[in-house]
């Protein structure tokens, strides 16, 4: 009848209205009333403590509002009571997958607001360590889409699998499994040993057999592909006006990774290409983050070749007690998620005096309930499981 | 001093739980099984433990680390992660649990049927954590719940949680099906259900439950001499 | 994209009526900002986002600052000539004014069409407590629907014209403002004693349970 009720109804969109199925607006004798279904905080298949409360037409999603804030923990709080190195450990805790790349934005933001250099071969260690990350997460991440379509588990054994021989190498490297702690405001905390090196690097050279077997096990799944292809289509032009980023961008098309735009780091010393979805939908999502393990293999490799000797932290930069100039300065970086910022304010003092951190995951799904129109209540959840949100970061 | 073969002595045969391990060995070489009722029904209880499928926080990875192939918690029967608290002995609370989140931890809990364990798995969980000094951070589930093991660590690894799985085992082994010391389920005084705490305008109320935990006492001051 | 200042006056020419302040950043970043006035904020916005040259289609990231009022004292040296012929004596005058506190929101903006950016603009509440109101620059970014839903539930920044602005992170039924300043958090745990002044005073105060010698001697006899 009507096309779906407009999320900004007093202000004409630019973009004209929402692509995707028309969804039935329900208001007649022929219809009964609309089922309200609250999913979460506690379910399996919304990756941690979110909750959506969804209003059903038959199975059919007519809306669908998302609740934050069961784990507000309360980072920025506490980062502006505390010092600036202090809040390098609660990084960690942001996105908990990816402690390394969490650390290398935090660390980056501070060092914009201090002005302060890095040494190369710490430059090429942060690139080594986020891109580890990054196919971390997205092989996790892989793993748990898979969960939510059904296949209960065993996709997540080989993820894991994989992980734990990472984790070991992050664990010899920082000393704890998950939450590294290891960048510093003008480099990094330890050295790897030439060992460490050896070893990562025989890892990486494996890891595109592992790719394989992952791709001949899920790619190309008939049930897979039915549940995933067409489902949950995203606009590009709606995507950017809402501030979508990382994977779920590109899967739309467009062409935007922070780690080619800013360049920050070294990465313009590496030979890699972004790839870009066709559709915008769930299997492009999941093919994008393939796609991107890949490249990220690529420029692993380029980095274990190139890798320079020397200090892995400036010798000029203090240690402990920092007092930034007043001022601020946003830093952002290309998370496995998204674009992951920090805005950091100075009013000279020993404590940051605004600290806030720009959530990918919060951010991305600005536009879930868009994608989740018309589609049944099962594939709302495989539409979550593929924008890859950790609830560390959406609530912060 | 010799009685004759033909009478047989009257040896009376000891209870199960009065035999010395050793001769219950001895027994089990030569293919006896004693057991009595108690045990064989506490083995099987710790055997087979459900856990609830619920993660809060970073913790939960490690959670889900336990379960995958290399610490594998299948091997103390405790794979099967149930997402629904009616069918879940075992509550892990895995990570931060948030003043918003705390009212849904209890009703959780309260759905789940006895007899019912809960694991207090990281720090947060035990008292905030890190993110203690957080205003939406309950500081320790043990304000509003019974916790039978706690597991520090942030995050702990899963060697831990499998090792705080061995200690609730030890801990069930232990339980008594009757009598005044038996388990907590089994008693009419010991709740099962404990009160939900409401959002209020600043804080959760009540803050805690009074009758699980009250404000440690304050640090102990060497006692002064009236007379000095 | 030209800078900043000559975007400023780009944006007084396009928008004479509009004030737009240039804000400084004396920091080691140098990422200046555009202080826009909350009566055109919106259509600044939209300029921002249409114009062919800027195309500032992507609002990164939102968030708000909380300033509160504060005391500033102002030193005046004048010389006063001495009657008798002397050198002249320099007087200091002092004075304290307190500088109105008020709240902000900021704005980084990029463009992905044309990549570039950040440019910042921020947008400034006339006080702390019953003018918060700002124009809601969700309807020109759909990203800041969530952003601007956390401004006003931790800074209790009221954004006119969003679509949906309840809280977000914090219970519906809570008051306060967790992010300004001033907000005073439940005391529901003690406090470790640590080297920041403001938590060694909380952990006192925490202890101030403990009776006093006098008392325990009472006590004690
Ligand atoms: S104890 Fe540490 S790892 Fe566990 S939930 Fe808390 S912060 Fe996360």
């Amino acid at each position: 009848m009507n096309s779906p009720a407009p999320a900004f109804a007093s202000v004409p969109s630019p973009f004209g209205a929402p692509s995707g199925p028309t969804v039935r607006a329900v208001h007649d004798q022929f219809h009964g009333d609309l089922l309200e279904v609250s999913m979460g905080p506690q379910h399996p298949s919304t990756h941690g403590v979110f909750r959506m409360i969804a209003s059903l037409d038959g199975e059919q999603i007519v809306k669908l509002k998302p609740v934050f804030g069961y784990l507000h923990r309360n980072h920025e709080k506490i980062a502006e009571n505390t010092s600036y190195l202090a809040s390098m450990p609660y990084t960690d805790r942001l996105d908990y997958l990816c402690s390394m790349s969490t650390n290398w934005a935090y660390a980056l933001a501070v060092e914009k607001l201090l002005g302060q250099s890095v040494p190369d071969r710490a430059q090429y260690l942060r690139v080594i360590l986020a891109e580890m990350t990054r196919i971390v997460n997205h092989s996790c991440l892989v793993g748990f889409l898979f969960n939510d379509l059904g296949t209960s588990f065993t996709p997540l054994l080989y993820a894991f699998r994989e992980r734990e021989k990472f984790i070991d190498l992050f664990e010899s490297l920082s000393g704890s499994r998950m939450m590294c702690n290891y960048q510093r405001f003008g480099g990094c905390r330890v050295d790897p040993t030439p060992e460490w090196l050896a070893a990562a690097r025989t890892l990486i050279e494996n890891f595109p057999r592992f790719l394989d077997e992952y791709e001949r096990l899920l790619t190309g799944n008939e049930i897979m592909l039915a549940r995933t292809q067409g489902i949950g289509r995203l606009d590009p032009a709606r995507a950017v006006n809402a501030g979508i980023t990382g994977p779920v961008l590109r899967a739309s098309g467009v062409d935007y990774d922070i780690r080619k735009v800013d360049a920050y780091g070294f990465y313009s010393r590496f030979d890699f290409r972004v790839p870009l979805g066709d559709h915008g939908d769930t299997y492009d999502r999941y093919m994008l983050r393939i796609l991107e393990m890949r490249e990220s293999v690529k420029i692993l490799s380029q980095a274990f070749r190139d890798i320079p000797a020397g200090p892995i932290m400036d010798p000029k930069a203090k240690q402990r007690g920092h007092r930034p100039k007043a001022g601020e300065a946003y830093a952002r970086i290309e998370g496995p998620k998204g674009e992951l910022g920090f805005y950091l304010l100075s009013d000279g003092g020993p404590n940051p005096y605004r600290y806030r951190v720009r959530p990918p995951s919060l951010i991305n799904l600005t536009l879930l309930e868009e994608m989740c129109l018309g589609h049944t209540i099962a594939d709302s959840v495989v539409i979550l499981g593929s924008i890859d949100i950790v609830l560390g970061e959406v609530d912060r | 001093m010799s009685t004759p073969a033909s009478t047989p002595v009257y040896v009376p045969f000891p209870a199960a739980g009065e035999l010395s391990d050793a001769d219950r060995e001895d027994l089990r070489r030569n293919g006896i099984l004693l057991t009595s009722l108690e045990e064989l029904y506490n083995w099987g209880r710790s055997n087979s433990i459900w856990p609830l499928q619920f993660g809060l926080a970073c913790c939960a990875i490690e959670m889900i680390a336990a379960a995958t192939a290399r610490f594998d918690i299948a091997r103390f029967g405790a794979e099967i992660f149930r997402p629904s608290p009616r069918q879940a002995d075992l509550m892990i609370v895995s990570g931060t649990v948030t003043k918003k989140m705390a009212p849904l931890v209890v009703r959780l809990w309260n759905q789940m049927p006895e007899p019912k364990y809960c694991i207090a798995m990281g720090a947060c969980a035990i008292s905030g954590g890190p993110f203690k000094q957080g205003y939406n951070v309950l500081k320790g589930i043990d304000r509003f719940l019974p916790v039978d093991i706690y597991i520090p660590g942030c995050p702990p690894r899963p060697e831990a949680l499998l090792n705080g799985l061995i200690k609730l085992q030890e801990q069930i082994k232990g339980e008594h099906l009757n009598g005044p010391r038996s388990a907590r389920h089994l008693r009419d005084d010991a709740p099962s259900e404990y009160p939900i705490p409401e959002y209020g305008t600043h804080d959760l109320t009540p803050a805690q439950n009074p009758a699980l935990w009250s404000a440690p006492a304050p640090p102990r001051y060497p006692p002064v001499d009236p007379t000095a | 994209m030209d800078t900043l200042e000559q975007l400023r006056d780009r944006l007084a020419t396009r928008f004479p009526e509009a004030q737009v302040v240039f804000v400084t950043n004396p920091g080691a970043s140098a990422e200046h900002s555009l202080l826009l006035d909350a009566a055109h904020a919106r259509d600044i916005a939209f300029f921002l986002r249409d114009d062919p040259a800027l195309r500032l289609d992507y609002c990164s990231n939102a968030t708000g600052i909380d300033w509160p009022e504060k005391e500033i004292t102002d030193v005046v040296k004048t010389s006063v000539p001495d009657p008798a012929g002397g050198p002249a004596k320099i007087v200091e005058t002092k004075s304290v004014r307190v500088q109105p506190g008020y709240l902000e929101a900021v704005y980084h903006l990029f463009s992905v069409a044309l990549k570039h950016g950040p440019v910042v603009i921020r947008l400034r509440t006339a006080n702390r407590s019953d003018a918060v109101t700002l124009p809601s620059l969700t309807p020109v970014w759909r990203s800041c629907d969530f952003q601007e839903r956390e401004i006003f539930d931790l800074f209790g920044i009221v954004f006119a014209g969003h679509p949906d602005l309840r809280r977000i992170l914090m219970w519906d039924e809570f008051k306060d403002h967790p992010m300004r300043k001033d907000y005073v958090e439940p005391a529901d745990y003690e406090w470790e004693p640590t080297a920041h002044d403001e938590v060694l005073d909380k952990a006192k105060a925490f202890r101030a349970s403990v009776p006093s010698v006098a008392a325990r001697k009472e006590t004690a006899s």
